[in-house]
């Protein structure tokens, strides 16, 4: 139901803020071809279109279309919204995907092996790179790792989803997996500091607790009571942080995708804001919130699936 | 670590702000080197003439970083002065009845299901492009966050006895608002705002360097890299590097800061 309001909002906000912008929507479509149309064409294309109606009424003229699945159509594309979505959006989650999953196991257990022994040499080491990650710029990461290993070192391909010249269908699997795999990491970059800090902290506040002093007492190690306590103590926040972060890793796929020219979803969102496609924008901004609003809604879910301590303290 | 929290803080404010005054300062003193052309010297490495080296027209590459610094730092600053204003407000609003609080959390809802980015691109699409459009867009979307916090330590605050005997007074919610509970959370604030800064500066670059709001004249960290995305394959490293490291750089020494100023607060 909260999800619903949420959309619902997101809409109008992302409505409202096209209709302040002073591009002209039939300027947009036209192209070069502006100067052959004459003024009456061009107000016979608004009225056709309801630009004359007041922004209300053209509003939920636009959502009533949304919920019938209709998205409009893109023009720098040529192809509807809906179609240049799902074929961006396959690309773009492997990326997504992959990234997403490296970024929670090796945070994850980051966070384990720092906060399994507060203040220790590979503990400040950890910390000192997570701090240092969490303030670079990720399109500046990821050109680096181009500089080094594709220009320099020669290791991997310097842009696109497959080889430059060949078409889509013949690009083998092994290829693509080459192609995805600086992006996949640079992505992965991004997502790996704030996992590991919480878990580390979760971590830390373990070895402090009575559990571990009881555990110690019985003549466990630190690794026993990291291994058998920790990993089920602190996986509960890793994993809720990961489902409610997929905006920013979202965010950081545009980025990404932006320096290795790999032709996702991001692309198609910065294509979309510089070339003013309007439907295209709405349509990302929409298909994302939702996208982000399920991850946190499964982030809420999960919490008191692997917790149940949770629901039954709420009356 | 040092055991006197407040002495390293004190340490770190005093090197912000000399740091700070040489970036302000910059404007004054490096004159027209950033737009300055030197075709003799065009795409030269490194070296004691040229130290990070030129770009493809030949303009000093540290000059050039610096003046990005500079605008990178005002956007930050305003973003970061904005956002916490912002969010003091709607934190401060949201504590008057429930009906206003349900509306905010909604509002907060909403801004932070869009991913950050694409709420960027939308604002500033919607403005036009443009650097103003860049500086407004960030500056209106760092907020979210740092609301929930103060909401959430303004609520606490409430329940406490002095507010309760303030009200036995029959001091109205507005006193009370503003002489008990705002004072309580002014820590909270710096610190919230030092915190969005970096943020804000991360994602001012994140625009320049996507294109939106490109003005190619002024040098802007974004800008710079997203020129060095063209010379990169060729081997020229340094415009590439650089700008990079210097953001890198400004923003770890923001975070520190915080990090200490939050300890000794």
């Amino acid at each position: 139901m909260r999800l619903i309001l949420v959309l619902l909002c997101v809409a109008a906000v992302s409505f409202g803020l096209i209709m302040l912008s002073p591009i002209d929507p039939i300027d947009a479509y036209l192209g070069s071809q502006m100067a052959q149309v004459s003024p009456d064409q061009r107000a016979l294309i608004a009225e056709q279109w309801g630009f004359d109606a007041p922004p209300a009424a053209q509003f939920s003229r636009w959502l009533s279309q949304l919920l019938s699945g209709e998205l409009g159509w893109s023009h720098i594309y040529n192809q509807p919204v809906s179609d240049v979505i799902s074929q961006r959006f396959q690309r773009s989650i492997l990326l997504l995907g992959s990234a997403w999953l490296l970024a929670l196991l090796v945070g994850f257990a980051l966070g384990i092996i720092a906060g399994a022994k507060e203040g220790s040499l590979l503990d400040r080491l950890i910390c000192g790179y997570v701090y240092v990650t969490a303030s670079t710029p990720t399109f500046w990461l990821a050109m680096l790792a181009l500089l080094l290993f594709s220009v320099y070192l020669g290791w991997m391909p310097t842009c696109c989803a497959g080889p430059t010249g060949v078409v889509n269908q013949d690009v083998s699997t092994l290829t693509r997996l080459h192609h995805l795999i600086l992006p996949v990491a640079t992505l992965a970059l991004l997502g790996i500091a704030a996992i590991t800090l919480h878990t580390r902290a979760r971590m830390v506040a373990l070895m402090r607790s009575d559990i571990a002093l009881h555990a110690f007492a019985q003549g466990a190690t630190r690794f026993d009571i990291a291994w058998r306590h920790g990993i089920r103590h602190a996986s509960l926040p890793a994993i809720t942080l990961a489902f409610a972060s997929l905006g920013e890793l979202f965010g950081g796929s545009i980025l990404i995708e932006q320096v290795f020219a790999y032709p996702g979803l991001g692309q198609a969102t910065v294509e979309a804001g510089l070339r003013s496609d309007v439907p295209l924008l709405l349509g990302i901004a929409l298909f994302t919130a939702l996208f982000v609003s399920i991850g946190n809604l499964i982030a809420d879910s999960l919490y008191q699936l692997i917790d149940p301590r949770i629901s039954k303290e709420q009356p | 670590m040092s055991a006197q929290p407040r002495f390293a803080a004190a340490a770190y404010c005093g090197l912000f702000f000399m740091l700070l005054a040489i970036l302000a300062s910059s404007a004054w003193w490096l004159g027209n080197s950033p737009s300055q052309m030197q075709f003799d010297a065009r795409l030269m490495p490194p070296s004691t003439s040229h130290w990070l080296g030129t770009d493809a027209l030949g303009r000093e590459l540290w000059a050039r970083t610096v003046a990005g610094l500079r605008l990178s730092f005002w956007v930050g600053l305003s973003a970061a002065l904005l956002g916490t204003a912002i969010a003091l407000t709607l934190a401060a609003v949201a504590t008057l009845s429930t009906t206003l609080n349900a509306i905010i959390s909604l509002l907060i809802d909403t801004l932070l299901s869009v991913p950050h980015l694409i709420l960027l691109l939308l604002i500033a699409f919607a403005l036009g492009g443009g650097t103003q459009a860049v500086i407004i867009a960030v500056a209106f979307t760092h907020w979210p966050s740092l609301t929930r916090v103060l909401r959430a330590e303004l609520l606490t605050v409430r329940q406490a006895p002095y507010v309760a005997i303030s009200q036995g007074f029959g001091k109205r919610r507005g006193f009370i608002l503003v002489h008990h509970l705002l004072p309580h959370v002014f820590p909270h604030c710096i610190v919230g705002a030092l915190l969005l800064f970096p943020h804000a500066i991360l994602h001012e670059a994140a625009l320049t360097f996507l294109g939106v709001g490109l003005d190619p004249s002024q040098p802007a960290i974004g800008v710079l890299l997203a020129d060095a995305m063209r010379y990169l394959t060729a081997g020229y490293w340094w415009l590439g590097v650089f700008p990079g490291l210097g953001l890198l750089l400004m923003v770890l020494c923001i975070d520190r800061l915080a990090f200490h100023l939050r300890r000794a607060l």
